[in-house]
């Protein structure tokens, strides 16, 4: 196939060239510049500013300006200093709510590709039970009987819900592999399940996993901002779905204060958006026939 | 003479360069002729026998022609090419199993393929049942998914699908390795009698399975590192070659002729060089025991014997 | 085909069970006493309601029963269509609550995902067929698939509703109407419905076109694609079926999204004030009304088993290869 002469060219150093592509790639670049710059905005810039977000500061309903970046709330909060803030939630969430549901996927999908059988059975049964749960709705009920929600809990239960789409990828995935000749071969040389798993199977599909962590990362922060736009939000911080929550309970649309509700929804947009185009660029890092000239 | 290829060069675009997978291929195939095609993964006999009729996206015509029944192919031009693949330049692909479209009933979709070439299905329909029971399928296959079928069914299916418009030249594309033993030898026979009743004139069989193209091949071409090294009848390649390579290939295969050729392959010391700066001179010099200052050189074409031909500076030895 | 079904059913059926379940056991797995909390939270306010809740939380709930017991009441409770009594809009239950604002999302729901789907789809065709549209439409797509439902939502009550004022930002039907067939009526119906569809069908259009782009070239680069063209055959011929053959996985996609555009619909309703599953569940959730909460719960888990059995059986009247009942469909 079109593949073999390449190949025999560059067995070695594939990871460097991977790395090579990726850095040289617009894609990546432009989507990992956008993801990163907004990260370090909401690390470093609740360091500059105040610690309490929700703290009334300046006159109310104000446009944005120069002491006031993003403008004021209703209120008189800062609109900045919640963005801020808010930014540093998402990730969080994202974070915490994406890894969550990866290691389930990925730990369910393995146990159930690299078993088979009734270990198969069962768990693909229980993947697809969790697939088709409307998972937003199951969120909406656990966490409105929360009496006290963190950014924390948020994670966790954003986590439990949406690993199924992962369990299945990687499980189809270590089908097709768990029957290669370097699979056999460390089967006979005597090495255990979780090692070859480990050793054998998770590099030779390092790149796909890459891309599902990076697409459970976006889909949780989506999660999140929609929990918290019911009014599930975390009780005791600030997050983009919040701001966007308060600025409509408090018709900043009728009064035209577009400062507080552009903000956090565009941030979402910008840092989704631009893990999607990161992961695009990725794809076709990793697969040389999309690298168009 | 059916076909004649004269200094052939396609290259694949890589963001790297260009690697040269045919650099200055040429053969002819007189009518009836089978030729067999062998060589490691990697020395170009894939890419081939895929320029002869459709290069994929990465592959660049570079230089040289290929001239069938007395009229140029344009191997280079897509658009072109396209009146002649089927009627005349036919391929078997590699991927038999996966080649028919799984979401149409065979039959619908040999119709619906005949009439955007222009073709009557209606016309060409007896031949076609005649052309399957012959493989032994039955007319209802055309009513059958192709997930209905066994691998072997599949695989005779587009053997006549592939064959139907009688082209002057076929090429079969690994079309045994993804078979068991028996069914590779009924495979291979069929092509034979393919060419004995006339439905394909020449055929050129590209594998790397010396022992199994050594049952039907006339004349064999040893491939090497996008070159030709060796073209000798069958009997000839595999009882006294002449090229250091070939002798490595033969030497590798189990006592005549068994499947294990292609892991035995590995056992020449080495590797092949790389095509993206192939180093001048004889490619094979930094494998081959016998390499001396010449090699650097590049190798003259030697005919040794009627219809044997090798590039090597020691082949009169 | 049976055999297919048969799984489908059970992974259904335990779905449902699953979310009954799950339904039955927060209330009494979370710290404190919620439904307790509930109650003393609401009896200031509503005192006779709290009574009725009182008696109905006793029947079913009740906590000197043990707790299989206590499981048991709820499923024979449920398959009476008892789904309890709703604090917020109380007398009435929460079945009948539930059932007023069903049409609405419906409404909202259908039309967007029918159409996101059939553009999407078409979009994604074009683009995989056009080098120039593609370098356009990709990034759009993208942005559109990124964008949180309510924001967009948001932007659109901004621009058409407040700045252009074109549209009404809230409701379902203006408030010096009553609802009556008449064809102001309707019309109102529809002034009011254009934003919010609107809002739902642009961004799960997005994810439908890229889908669709990335499937169709998918296609065209498998092995009968190349066979049929290395036989010369048309192009034309070779993308209906590269076409044909992608729509597949989209109808398995549109059944494995709609727990997302559903939840999608229910903060587009909250933007809007749309008098929808979503405004009711935003009025649960702020009056704490857990016995109705779980009721639009229990409807959308009904609702989405539901349009996923329909896929299936649409994705068995189109794929063969399911409906010859051996492998190679999708499990």
């Amino acid at each position: 196939m079109s593949a073999e002469v390449v190949l025999q060219t560059e067995v070695v150093g594939r990871r460097n060239e991977h790395l090579y592509f990726a850095l040289r790639n617009p894609k990546v670049a432009i989507g990992l510049g956008i993801v990163l710059a907004l990260l370090v905005l909401g690390l470093v810039g609740p360091f500059f500013l105040s610690d309490s977000p929700n703290e009334y500061v300046g006159p109310k309903s104000e446009a944005p300006s120069g002491e006031y970046w993003l403008g004021t709330t209703y209120f008189g909060q800062d609109v900045f200093t919640q963005f801020v803030h808010g930014l540093r939630s998402s990730y969080l969430v994202g974070a915490l709510g994406g890894g969550i549901s990866f290691v389930i996927g990925l730990a369910i999908g393995f146990a159930a590709g690299y078993r088979g059988g009734m270990v198969d059975e069962i768990l693909n049964m229980i993947t697809n039970v969790v697939l088709v749960l409307p998972a937003l709705a199951v969120l909406i009920v656990i966490s409105s009987y929360l009496e006290v929600r963190g950014v924390v809990t948020q994670a966790v239960i954003i986590g439990i819900f949406s690993w199924p789409w992962v369990a299945r990828a990687v499980r189809a995935q270590t089908f097709t592999l768990r029957n290669r000749d370097y699979v056999d071969l460390a089967r006979l040389t005597g090495k255990r399940a979780p090692q070859i798993i480990m050793r054998e199977i998770m590099p030779n599909m390092a790149s796909y996993l890459l891309m599902s962590v990076i697409l459970l990362f976006g889909g949780a922060i989506l999660f999140a901002a929609m929990l918290d736009f019911i009014g599930l939000g975390p009780t005791n911080a600030v997050s983009l779905g919040t701001m966007m929550q308060q600025s409509m309970a408090w018709s900043s649309l009728h009064l035209g204060m577009w400062w507080w509700f552009v903000p956090p929804g565009l941030a979402i947009t910008l840092i989704v958006g631009a893990l999607y185009i990161t992961n695009v660029g990725l794809d076709e890092v990793f697969n040389p026939k999309l690298r168009e000239m | 003479m059916t076909l004649e290829v004269e200094d052939l060069q396609v290259h694949y675009r890589t963001m790297k360069g260009d690697v040269r997978a045919l650099d200055g291929v040429s053969f002819s195939l007189a009518d009836g002729e089978i030729v067999g095609l062998a060589g490691e993964s990697g020395c170009g006999k894939t890419t081939l026998g895929k320029s002869l009729i459709r290069l994929d996206g990465r592959m660049q015509h570079v230089g040289g022609k290929a001239v069938l029944d007395g009229a140029e192919l344009p191997i280079g031009d897509d658009r072109a090419m396209n009146t002649h693949r089927w009627k005349e330049v036919s391929i078997i692909p590699q991927y038999s199993m996966s080649a028919l479209n799984p979401t149409r009933k065979i039959g619908k979709m040999i119709a619906e393929l005949l009439r955007s070439r222009g073709k009557s299905y209606r016309e060409i329909k007896g031949e076609l049942v005649h052309r399957l029971e012959l493989v032994g399928l039955s007319e209802k296959v055309l009513d059958n998914y192709p997930i209905e079928l066994s691998g072997g069914m599949k695989q005779r299916v587009v053997m006549v699908l592939s064959t139907l418009l009688d082209p002057s030249l076929l090429i079969a594309d690994e079309v045994t390795s993804a078979l068991d033993v028996t069914n590779q030898k009924a495979v291979a026979e069929t092509l034979v009698r393919f060419r004995d009743m006339g439905f394909v004139k020449s055929m050129i069989v590209v594998t790397h399975d010396l022992s199994l193209v050594y049952q039907i091949a006339d004349t064999i071409m040893i491939m090497y590192a996008g070159r030709i090294v060796e073209k000798a009848p069958a009997e000839t390649i595999i009882k006294a070659p002449k090229h250091p390579y070939t002798k490595a290939l033969i030497g590798a295969l189990p006592e005549v002729g068994l499947e294990h050729g292609d892991e035995r392959l590995q056992s020449i010391p080495g590797k092949p060089p790389q095509l993206l700066n192939p180093p001048t001179g004889c490619r094979f010099r930094d494998r081959c025991p016998l390499a001396s200052d010449e090699c650097a050189e590049e190798p003259p074409v030697v005919a040794v014997d009627a219809g044997h031909e090798v590039s090597c500076w020691k082949a009169e030895d | 085909m049976g055999r297919y079904f048969r799984r489908k059913l059970l992974i259904y059926g335990l779905t449902f069970f699953i979310a009954v379940s799950i339904n039955f056991a927060v209330p009494r797995l979370m710290p404190g006493d919620p439904v307790a909390r509930m109650l003393t939270r609401n009896s200031v306010s509503n005192l006779e309601s709290s009574e009725a809740m009182r008696g109905y939380f006793n029947d079913i709930f009740g906590l000197d029963v043990p707790l299989w017991k206590q499981y048991l009441n709820y499923w024979v409770a449920l398959f009476q269509g008892d789904l309890g009594v709703s604090v917020f809009a109380f007398p009435a239950p929460v079945s009948s609550v539930v059932a007023d604002a069903l049409p609405y999302t419906l409404a909202l729901l259908l039309p967007s995902i029918l159409l996101s789907w059939i553009v999407g789809n078409a979009m994604g065709a074009m683009a995989a067929r056009n080098k120039f549209l593609d370098n356009g439409a990709l990034p759009i797509g993208y942005v559109l698939t990124a964008v949180p439902y309510m924001w967009l939502a948001i932007l659109l009550a901004w621009v058409g509703g407040i700045i252009l004022g074109w549209f009404p930002v809230a409701g379902g039907y203006s408030f010096a109407l009553t609802p009556a067939f008449t064809w102001t009526f309707i019309v109102d119906l529809v002034h009011h419905w254009v934003l919010p569809f609107l809002s739902l069908f642009l961004v799960a259009l997005g994810g439908w076109a890229i889908g669709m782009r990335n499937l169709v070239i998918y296609e065209l680069e498998s092995d009968y694609a190349n066979y049929l063209q290395a036989l010369g055959a048309p192009n034309r011929l070779v993308r209906r079926y590269a076409f044909r053959n992608a729509v597949l996985p989209q109808v398995t996609g549109l059944a494995l999204q709609l727990g997302v555009v559903v939840g999608g619909a229910l903060v587009t309703e909250v933007v809007f004030a749309y008098p929808g599953l979503g405004s009711l569940l935003l009025n649960a959730v702020s009056n704490q009304d857990f016995f109705l909460l779980q009721g639009i719960l229990l409807f959308i888990v009904i609702g989405v088993l539901v349009f996923n059995f329909l896929a299936d059986i649409v994705y068995v009247l189109i794929d063969p290869r399911t409906r010859l009942g051996l492998e190679g469909g999708q499990s």
